[in-house]
């Protein structure tokens, strides 16, 4: 796993209360990690403050999944 | 229209001195201070340096992390004192009309904690506003009875009232009269406060209303002694389940007492100075009286607002006497917060459960911590100095007054009395 994904889901575990194991990339943050609306803007500001990078809101909004918020992180690194 | 009679059939507590109801009456009864340094802070550059704050209180006995880190303290203990009274009053596992179940909450300030960690957290940034997503709903103070619902689907009137350390009284007043008209067959009610940080201590400090007697802080609170030199902060929270009487009848319910009666008043005199004469408080022991239909010689016991401060105690003793006349020096008048220190918001809910559980055990626990007589108050009051006094007590009154001056008094009554 890279540097960038650990990071992520180490993030995503901490924040959501979610066991390791169920932060696979296909996972939803809404349908399979239990979050709310405001659980994933909570997501977005942490990977913005991890990671020193700015995640404008029309991008926020296409950031559904671990695995899109890697991919997104990684392009934008 | 016949009101309704409306008693108390569940209590919760979570205190300065003890973090379920038995230990905070074991606690009561024996006169025990829960002062002591504070923890949460570094006080080194603080006024005072002391408070009555939770001991062994851990968040994660009673939430998961995530639930945790989205509930302010306040809204934690607001949850943690209301399970208690739901389940002692056995109303989650019987079959209620959940749209006429009310949560009707106090808290005098709300989630300071978060506020003050959001506005440090911005200060210390490049100016670029990263607030929280909840900041905000775990601030307000309205959030306590909203969880409270959340969990257990109760549907019906749900707010927080607000009027400093006034705010739980309030809130069980107008739970009992919501009960009386007919509207709720059951309200949970109390209050909850958490402010022992920074910004709670030191804006009581600037104030010059909290006590400085750094060498002693189990002795700080001291209400009505000649030496008391202000309150001491506390914080925690008061739970209580009022039901309509034959609502709690029909279900066989165990029932503590009956809530008799509920006064409100206004000194209309300043921010934060007690009326020198307590006219407001006259007042309000007279409103609420009328409102429970009782003289003044019907009253047993008295559980003062008596926070400790030089004005306020007297003030308040002053109104006692003019409001029961002779029959005074005949009630067992007493401050509770000697020991748990001034719960603010939460202190109407915590001291009526003190009144409360006084009649059930015919015990009024002490006013600790009294060493020097202040020529100022009258020396034929029993002010149940520093040792609980045995007493059938059929009546008590509860009085809280908050800055603003918002006085409010409820009084309750042994069902059978």
């Amino acid at each position: 796993m890279s540097d960038i994904a650990s990071r992520v889901k180490a993030i995503i575990v901490d924040k959501l209360g979610v066991d390791e194991n169920e932060v696979v990339n296909e996972a939803s943050f809404t349908n399979d990690l239990g979050a709310d609306s405001l659980d994933t803007v909570e997501l977005i500001m942490e990977f913005e403050k991890e990671f020193d990078i700015q995640i404008p809101d029309d991008q926020a909004e296409n950031i559904a999944t671990v695995g899109q918020a890697i991919t997104y992180i990684e392009a934008a690194k | 229209m016949k009101l309704k009679r409306v008693v108390v059939t569940g209590l919760g507590a979570l205190t300065p001195i003890g973090n379920n109801i038995q230990e905070y009456w074991d606690s009561l009864v024996n006169g025990k201070s829960g002062c002591a340094p504070i923890t949460y802070f570094d006080t080194e550059k603080f006024k005072t340096k002391f408070a009555c704050e939770l001991k062994n209180f851990n968040a994660l006995d009673h939430f998961d992390r995530k639930e945790a880190r989205k509930l302010d303290r306040f809204a934690q203990y607001a949850l943690v004192s209301s399970d208690e009274a739901i389940l002692d009053a056995g109303i989650d596992f019987i079959d209620v009309d959940k749209f006429r179940v009310g949560v009707i909450w106090g808290a005098g300030i709300g989630g300071l904690e978060t506020f003050q960690d959001e506005m440090i957290n911005y200060a210390e940034g490049d100016g670029t506003p990263r607030f929280n997503p909840f900041f905000i709903p775990k601030m307000i103070a309205d959030i306590a009875p909203a969880n409270i619902s959340i969990k257990h689907g109760f549907m019906g009137p749900n707010y927080t009232t607000v009027s400093a350390c006034a705010s739980s009284a309030n809130a069980i007043i107008d739970a009992f009269n919501y009960i009386r008209l007919g509207t709720c067959d059951i309200i949970v009610t109390g209050g909850s406060e958490a402010a022992v940080t920074i910004a709670g201590m030191g804006g009581f400090n600037a104030m010059h209303a909290l006590s400085t007697l750094n060498e002693s802080p189990e002795t700080a609170s001291r209400p009505f002694d000649a030496t008391r030199d202000g309150f001491v902060l506390g914080e925690g929270a008061g739970a209580l389940v009022l039901e309509e009487y034959e609502h709690a009848k029909k279900r066989g319910a165990k029932i503590y007492a009956e809530i008799v009666g509920g006064g409100m008043s206004s000194d209309a005199h300043h921010m934060t100075a007690p009326h020198p004469e307590g006219r407001g408080v006259e007042r309000v022991m007279l409103n609420c009286l009328n409102d429970a239909n009782l003289k003044p010689e019907d009253v047993d016991a008295i559980n003062t607002h008596g926070t400790s401060t030089p004005l306020g105690d007297v003030a308040e003793l002053k109104a006692i006497v003019s409001v029961f006349g002779k029959h005074a020096k005949d009630i067992n008048i007493n401050s509770t917060k000697s020991m748990t220190g001034h719960l603010l918001g939460a202190a109407g809910a915590i001291e009526a459960i003190a009144s409360i559980l006084t009649m059930k055990h015919g015990i009024v626990p002490p006013t600790i911590n009294h060493t020097t007589v202040d020529e100022n108050i009258d020396q034929s009051l029993n002010l149940t100095l520093n040792k609980a006094q045995k007493r059938e007590v059929n009546v008590a009154m509860s009085n809280t007054f908050g800055f603003g001056g918002h006085n409010a008094c409820v009084l309750f009554k042994k069902l059978d009395a």
